[in-house]
């Protein structure tokens, strides 16, 4: 009985110890991966690599400036697309929970969310490069839009879901019509909440490579017209390290360097957002 | 009267802005549907072309010979499910020990929060650094393990592939777990707790078998994940296009032939057989989707 009793504290106990250790263990490749890409990057880091473009092969030094400049602007008319479409839609989602079109409008965000990243650059390439016969950035942007789209409409949904009924409906006891109520009341007490998700979106595609690929293509000058081909940092990173040389090795780390600390912010940022959310009710 | 007159604009002015609006949101939900629909026919559309020319070939075909015009996508079938099933084999223990740790074991406290984060981070670097930081750091890696046993150095590969996958969903299935154990009726444990249970025994006969469903579920949607994902497999595979003869082989995946050979295909057939190997990802992915999401949400209920 008492030994039955001992091999079963153990069990507990040795169990206990393989969780403990396995969840230690998955964290590692993360802060191996921070630490090396901080290593690799911080030496790269210069006023220079930020102000200049990159140079030819061969040539010492040079920048990423075209690529900074590319991702912003290909990120900022995809959020310019993505963030009206998708704020309405949720606004849908919160009103309406019941009919045919919720259930299959639902379904759609479910897919959307889980279609591979190559396959929307594919179907953007299809859409938008084919017929004018030329990448552009602005394709980049559309695709770019396409993935931010869940994460904005979710989130737009859960939290007017959660704005109080009382505020609604004293709004619109006070006779102001249903759409003022849900723009001027409904929308401002939960615009934190919306606000969370747009960022959360703007983390999500600011790597994405794949769906760039056959869209904004990538350019060695600078450009800011969005409909030609635009460089992007994503799309920096893969085609310098896949490439032989040390020095494009150099700036793709630095690119690197410059990505993760982007997304970190952002999703530090979504926290903050989060925090001040669940303060507010 | 002149009042009166006025009161009625405006009233109907508010009343053609009510119904604009009421528009709009519906409007948005259907565009979406229809955007949706209209990706899966482009697709479509877009290879039947291939689907006619090769026809059933395109599936167990394993020669993939643009210049002879012979498209069997077999290799990158077998290689795209070898990487997504290791990634998973090699994935599912830690992120169900994350999930234990998160949603039984520690599930609050300061080093809980710090992991959760840590682990949502994970999930938010981007996939072609993950691809970069495996070439310098993984590959070595992998090659000295090959050379200690005796199969041909090269790094890169499936295994390397995999492993490098199994870190990047891990996040997403250890999420996922976590929020289903922490669905388990508390009633139930302490029954079993009351019963002298102690906390391995709690786990293993009531927690587990009652979030089976939803294990299943977080494991298929990470697969869901892996099948789709491009950048890191495509540049730590080895692009190879044959079927791979060892785990240490060479191969190509859907994802990484798409990516590497999209922009050069020249041909009808040739393009379009590229297209097909994309609605492929596109009708798998969904229906993987669909499933692991609505025993998500059974569970739930």
């Amino acid at each position: 009985m008492k030994e039955r009793l001992r091999y079963r504290n153990a069990r507990n106990l040795v169990f206990k110890f393989f969780v403990i250790v396995f969840t230690l263990i998955s964290v590692v490749p993360l802060v191996l991966l921070i630490l090396y890409i901080f290593k690799q990057g911080i030496s790269v880091i210069n006023w220079n690599f930020f102000t200049s473009l990159p140079k030819p092969v061969g040539e010492i030094g040079g920048g990423i400036f075209n690529a900074l400049v590319g991702s912003l602007l290909i990120i900022l008319v995809a959020t310019m697309m993505a963030v009206p479409f998708g704020v309405t839609t949720g606004m849908y989602f919160s009103e309406n929970s019941r009919n045919w079109v919720y259930k299959l409008a639902h379904l759609s965000v479910d897919v959307l969310q889980g279609i591979p990243s190559i396959v929307i650059g594919i179907i953007i390439y299809l859409w938008l490069v084919k017929p004018f016969g030329k990448f552009s950035a602005f394709s980049g942007s559309v695709a770019l839009s396409f993935m931010m789209l869940p994460s904005i409409i979710k989130s737009t949904e859960e939290t007017l879901k959660l704005v109080p009924h009382a505020l609604k409906e004293a709004s619109l006891s006070l006779g102001v019509p249903y759409y003022k109520t849900m723009l001027r009341v409904v929308m401002p007490a939960g615009i934190s909440g919306i606000l969370n998700g747009v960022i959360l979106g703007v983390a999500r595609v600011a790597g994405e490579t794949a769906p760039l690929l056959f869209t904004a293509f990538g350019n060695p000058f600078l450009s800011l017209n969005i409909f030609k081909p635009m460089a992007s940092l994503p799309l920096i990173i893969f085609n310098y390290a896949i490439s032989p040389y040390d020095e494009w090795h150099r700036l793709a780390w630095g690119a690197s360097f410059i990505l993760v600390s982007m997304v970190l912010i952002l999703n530090i940022l979504t926290k903050l957002t989060e925090k001040r959310w669940k303060v507010q009710f | 009267m002149q009042l009166q007159v006025q009161q009625t604009r405006i009233i109907r002015r508010l009343k053609i802005r009510e119904a604009l609006f009421h528009k709009t949101l519906s409007l948005s939900a259907i565009i979406l549907i229809i955007l949706l629909f209209c990706m899966f026919l482009t697709l479509l559309v877009s290879s039947l072309p291939s689907i006619k020319a090769l026809g059933l070939k395109f599936i167990y075909g394993n020669t993939w010979d643009p210049v002879s015009g012979e498209f069997g996508a077999l290799s990158f079938l077998v290689g795209t499910l070898l990487t997504s099933l290791l990634a998973l084999l090699i994935s599912t223990p830690f992120s169900l020990t994350i999930g234990l740790f998160l949603g039984e074991y520690y599930p609050k406290g300061w080093f809980s929060a710090l992991l959760k984060n840590a682990v949502e981070l994970l999930a938010g670097i981007p996939s072609v650094i993950y691809g970069f930081w495996g070439i310098y750091f993984i590959v070595p890696i992998v090659r000295s393990l090959e050379m200690k046993l005796g199969a041909p150095p090269i790094g890169v590969g499936i295994f390397t592939a995999s492993l490098v996958l199994s870190i990047m969903i891990i996040p997403f299935s250890a999420s996922l777990i976590r929020l289903v154990i922490s669905m388990v009726p508390v009633t139930l444990k302490e029954a079993a707790y009351s019963l002298g249970a102690t906390r391995f025994e709690v786990i293993r006969y009531i927690i587990i078998p009652y979030i089976r469903s939803g294990l299943s579920a977080g494991i298929l949607l990470a697969l869901g994940r892996a099948l789709g994902e491009t950048m890191a497999v495509t540049m730590l595979i080895g692009n190879t296009q044959a079927l791979p003869h060892s785990l240490f082989a060479t191969g190509d995946t859907m994802a990484s032939v798409i990516a590497n050979q999209f922009t050069e295909a020249t041909g009808k057939v040739y393009f379009s057989a590229l297209i097909e190997i994309g609605l492929f990802l596109f009708v798998v992915t969904t229906i993987i989707n669909i499933i692991g999401r609505n025993i998500i949400k059974r569970f739930e209920s």
